[in-house]
């Protein structure tokens, strides 16, 4: 059984980059991943990364921003701790051999993005996150003596002691179906979002939010799960991403009567306001009936010079023409708000400890809450590094004080048991595929950017009935090697338990404040809903709680753009 | 809608059978990618087909697989292009396999680690900064960090080892993805160890010389790498600016070329195995002429070359590529191959209309 002082689930950019911190600071560390490190989702985040490096702005006005952007629901001492260290995190980067972008002077470049106040989000190309989880891997590959790499297992339950601390976890070896205890005395969770609850999303296939069900099945509290961020720029059949650089770098929006319309709802950032307001004004003109016939909007990046197009966002010309058969240099490409990112998460504190001692969560997984109601672009890449590092700081020290776990034998013969039953499930019942699908398009029917009591209720009771069918769903492959099937068995119990706590959660939140709008509660309401939701696993069932927004210096003021 | 025939190579290593195929009926629009019609395959009739797969927009570098032998990525091929391109194109068959140069796990999925990640490690893969670290970040131009934007575009997802042809001949050859990227360091102004790099490089038997032009890897490249031409400026830059003259003749074979080219126009074969070794009468080329003998007879016996036509030489560089040459070398900076600078072949005739 492998014992190290802290291991690591997940290898995007918090996880690698929690590793690196954790083995910085003397621990002996594991990462452990479903898939390759440079497969992780964060190599898709495209724009690029937010600090206040330039000496002509400020921390704070970033965490203003980033305050204002979450519509107040952010708790601020977090947010005023990653925006303190952006900077510093950036330079970090750099020196480990980012290539960003460079001024004419050769200092490092910036481009403007949503929601802030100044051009401070620093980028390669459009391949910000692709560049920077590849030097993660990179120092990863260097510091191989200090950090063992698990590549290829995948994580099916984690450990407890009698006493509830975390340590360990259980994980099947994808290459050969191999199931190990991995003792630890500490357990980072950063296993990525849920983005594949929904259909369509701009998330890919292994975001199925099996970190976030994880810790929640060994009763750690689930925060801000109703904030489900919707993008403003998605490809209408595919739902694939088109970077919100493309804004930054001066694309207009337009409805099908030729209307910039955000002078409308945004008169002084226009494309630029934040995610929520834009995805909203994006959905308002096509429900209106000012949209294209194919329900979308137009995203005109032709007013970018083509050498800069070219340049700087050459992923998004190739995406246009390879999926999309639009130049985008040339014309118009037709797009609309699709899923994106979940604000929500496993609750942790400014060092990325959750409730349960022991287990820490960083990235997309967790819910400091840095992003509250709404995330900022390019604040996200952010969030992982910085939580990602003090998390794999914080796991380090704690190991030094805290005796080595060893799981009983029975762990394994438990998990084996697990993984029989999906193997010897009787044929003829619905296809996994066919759950997956119908509760993607559930949420994304009654769980998007509007919704309603009547609608949650419904998404309610299907996403129920699926859990219900969930556990006959046939599979096909009963083999050891590389067996898909059996993975994407678990991973659907994965994502019914976070589209559960999302629904919930979406229905106890009675107003609305950035991504949660309710057309039966269209205002926000500070008065009553200026806390968090929490939920919990109590029994079978989600049990709804509440925590407090810390709040540092910013009083909640009206939202405008 | 369309009918396409998705003809997967399949293999289950837990039978320890040979691969077959297996065909699969797939109804979807002919601009969906290959990948969508086997996820379909998946969903719908046989979830056991294996395949590597997560973003599905060519990014993630998961599902590199051959798709009528060609390597390529699954999600970056539209199923009507991929039915007209290959051997048995017929317009409605696809053909599916795992790539090549790299063993097989099970179906399309290889084992990258034994090959292709083992190549990466070999080129030290992490940058080494140069000291002392600066306060703030290392100043440096605008067009290099540009520059090495492109071999950072590489995606890790081996199609260029799977089709490189040296690669075959020589499974120890670095290959295309790690040659790409340790161009990423020595085009990185903030690397402290370049000339031991390309040193390094330049002297391994397996290393930048072993290549062989065949283009296989920009052709199978998915994002534009184009893993040759940083094969090519890594030796421009290891011979050129670092006059490296490795033990493996690359380099003067390399110089031998264009001397030959300068001065005959066409290449003339006879001058060029002594001209790689110093010359004729060079000490060193000596025993490489008398080593080459057997293919010399070889050759002559099939008449592919005459004593006369090897040793009385008629070629005379027409005027036309002596200008060539020095239109070239009389330019104050060298052309680089990098799209992200010179743009792709449509970028410019476009810009130009």
């Amino acid at each position: 059984m492998p014992a190290h002082d802290v291991l690591i689930i997940g290898a995007g950019l918090a996880g690698q980059r929690a590793a690196l911190a954790a083995a910085d600071a003397g621990a002996s560390v594991a990462i452990l991943s479903k898939v390759h490190p440079v497969r992780s989702h964060s190599v898709a985040a495209a724009g690029g990364i937010n600090a206040a490096l330039n000496p002509e702005d400020s921390w704070e006005s970033h965490a203003y921003d980033t305050v204002k952007g979450s519509d107040y629901l952010g708790d601020q001492d977090a947010i005023e701790v990653m925006c303190r260290e952006a900077p510093d995190e950036i330079l970090w980067l750099e020196h480990a051999g980012v290539t960003f972008h460079r001024s004419p002077t050769g200092h490092l470049g910036t481009r403007a993005f949503g929601g802030a106040s100044a051009a401070r989000t620093y980028y390669v190309a459009d391949i910000t996150g692709q560049a920077i989880l590849h030097v993660l891997y990179e120092q990863l590959m260097k510091h191989h003596e200090t950090v063992d790499r698990y590549e290829e297992w995948f994580t099916t339950t984690l450990l407890q002691d009698e006493s509830g601390r975390c340590v360990g976890c259980v994980a099947r070896n994808i290459r050969d179906g191999r199931l190990e205890a991995f003792n630890a005395k500490s357990v980072i969770l950063a296993s990525g979002g849920a983005g594949q609850v929904f259909k369509p999303t701009t998330n890919a296939l292994i975001c199925t939010g099996d970190g976030i069900a994880q810790a929640y099945r060994i009763g750690a509290p689930l925060m801000d799960m109703e904030m489900i961020q919707y993008h403003p720029t998605t490809l209408a059949e595919n739902g694939f991403l088109i970077t919100e650089g493309a804004r930054g770098e001066g694309a207009h929006l337009y409805n099908a009567l030729g209307e910039r319309f955000m002078e409308k709802y945004a008169p002084n950032k226009l494309e630029l306001a934040s995610r929520d307001v834009v995805s909203r004004a994006e959905q308002t003109e096509i429900n209106e009936g000012r949209g294209f016939p194919d329900g979308t909007i137009a995203l005109d990046i032709t007013k970018v010079p083509r050498k800069r197009t070219l340049e700087a966002l050459r992923e998004i010309v190739n995406i246009g023409k390879d999926f999309a058969g639009v130049d985008i240099t040339r014309e118009p490409i037709h797009i609309k708000p699709g899923m994106h990112y979940i604000m929500g998460g496993v609750k942790t504190d400014v060092d990325g400890q959750t409730p349960i001692p022991g287990l820490y969560a960083a990235g997309e997984v967790a819910c400091v809450s840095v992003h509250g109601g709404n995330r900022l672009g390019a604040n996200s890449l952010l969030d992982t590094l910085i939580f990602g590092r003090r998390s794999g700081e914080h796991a380090a020290h704690r190991a030094r004080g805290v005796a080595m776990p060893k799981a009983p034998a029975s762990v394994l013969a438990d998990a084996q048991g697990e993984i029989d039953a999906i193997l010897t499930r009787p044929t003829g019942g619905r296809r996994i595929s066919q759950i997956k699908e119908e509760l993607g398009e559930t949420m994304n029917q009654y769980v998007a950017v509007y919704r309603d009591a009547a609608g949650l209720e419904t998404a309610l009771e299907i996403v129920r009935r699926l859990k219900d069918e969930a556990p006959n769903a046939a599979i096909d492959d009963k083999g050891t090697i590389f067996n898909q099937d059996v993975l994407a068995a678990i991973e659907l119990g994965y994502m019914l338990d976070c589209a559960e706590a999302i629904v919930v959660a979406a229905q106890e939140r009675k107003e609305s404040r950035g991504a949660q709008f309710r057309t039966d509660f269209p205002e926000r309401n500070d008065a009553e809903w200026l806390h968090h939701i929490t939920i919990s696993l109590n029994g079978d069932g989600p049990e709804k709680g509440v925590a407090p927004v810390t709040m540092t210096r910013w009083e909640p003021q009206e939202r405008t753009y | 809608m369309a009918e396409y025939t998705l003809k997967l190579r399949r293999y289950d290593p837990h039978t320890g059978e040979a691969p077959y195929y297996e065909e699969f009926q797939v109804d979807l629009e002919p601009h969906r990618s290959v990948l969508e019609a086997i996820l379909q395959v998946k969903a719908q009739q046989d979830g056991s087909v294996g395949i590597r797969c997560s973003c599905r927009a060519a990014i993630c570098g998961s599902c590199g697989v051959r798709i009528n032998g060609r390597a390529g990525l699954a999600c970056h091929t539209h199923l009507d292009k991929a039915a007209k391109t290959g051997v048995n194109a017929d317009g409605r068959t696809i053909l599916v396999e795992p790539m090549g140069n790299m063993p097989v796990i099970k179906d399309l999925i290889v084992d990258m680690d034994a090959v292709h990640w083992k190549k990466i490690q070999r080129v030290t893969p992490w940058l080494l900064a140069k000291e002392p670290v600066p306060e703030r970040e290392y100043v440096v131009p605008h067009e290099n960090m540009v520059d090495v934007t492109q071999t950072m575009a590489c995606i890790q997802c081996g199609a260029c080892v799977s089709d490189c042809l040296s690669m075959e001949v020589d499974p120890l050859f670095v290959g295309p993805a790690a040659s790409a990227k340790a161009y990423r360091f020595v085009g990185d102004p903030r690397d402290a160890e370049q000339f031991e790099r390309l040193k390094d490089l330049a002297e391994d038997p397996h290393g930048i010389y072993d290549c062989t032009h065949c283009f296989n890897c920009i052709e199978a490249c998915p994002k534009g790498v184009a893993p040759m031409s940083q094969i090519m400026r890594l030796r421009r830059v290891a011979s050129g600016d670092h006059h490296i003259e490795d033990r493996n003749n690359g380099s003067r074979h390399e110089h031998a070329f264009v001397k030959n080219i300068r001065r005959n126009g066409l290449l003339h074969e006879a001058d060029l195995v002594p001209d790689s070794y110093g010359g004729k009468f060079h000490p060193r080329a000596v025993p490489e002429l008398i080593a080459s003998l057997p293919i010399v007879i070889n050759g002559l016996r099939r008449g592919k070359m005459t004593p006369k036509k090897a040793l009385l030489h008629e070629h005379k560089a027409p005027k036309e590529v002596k200008r060539i040459f020095d239109v070239v070398e009389g330019r104050d900076q060298r052309y680089e191959l990098n799209l992200y600078i010179s743009g792709t072949e449509d970028d410019e005739s476009e810009a130009q209309a």
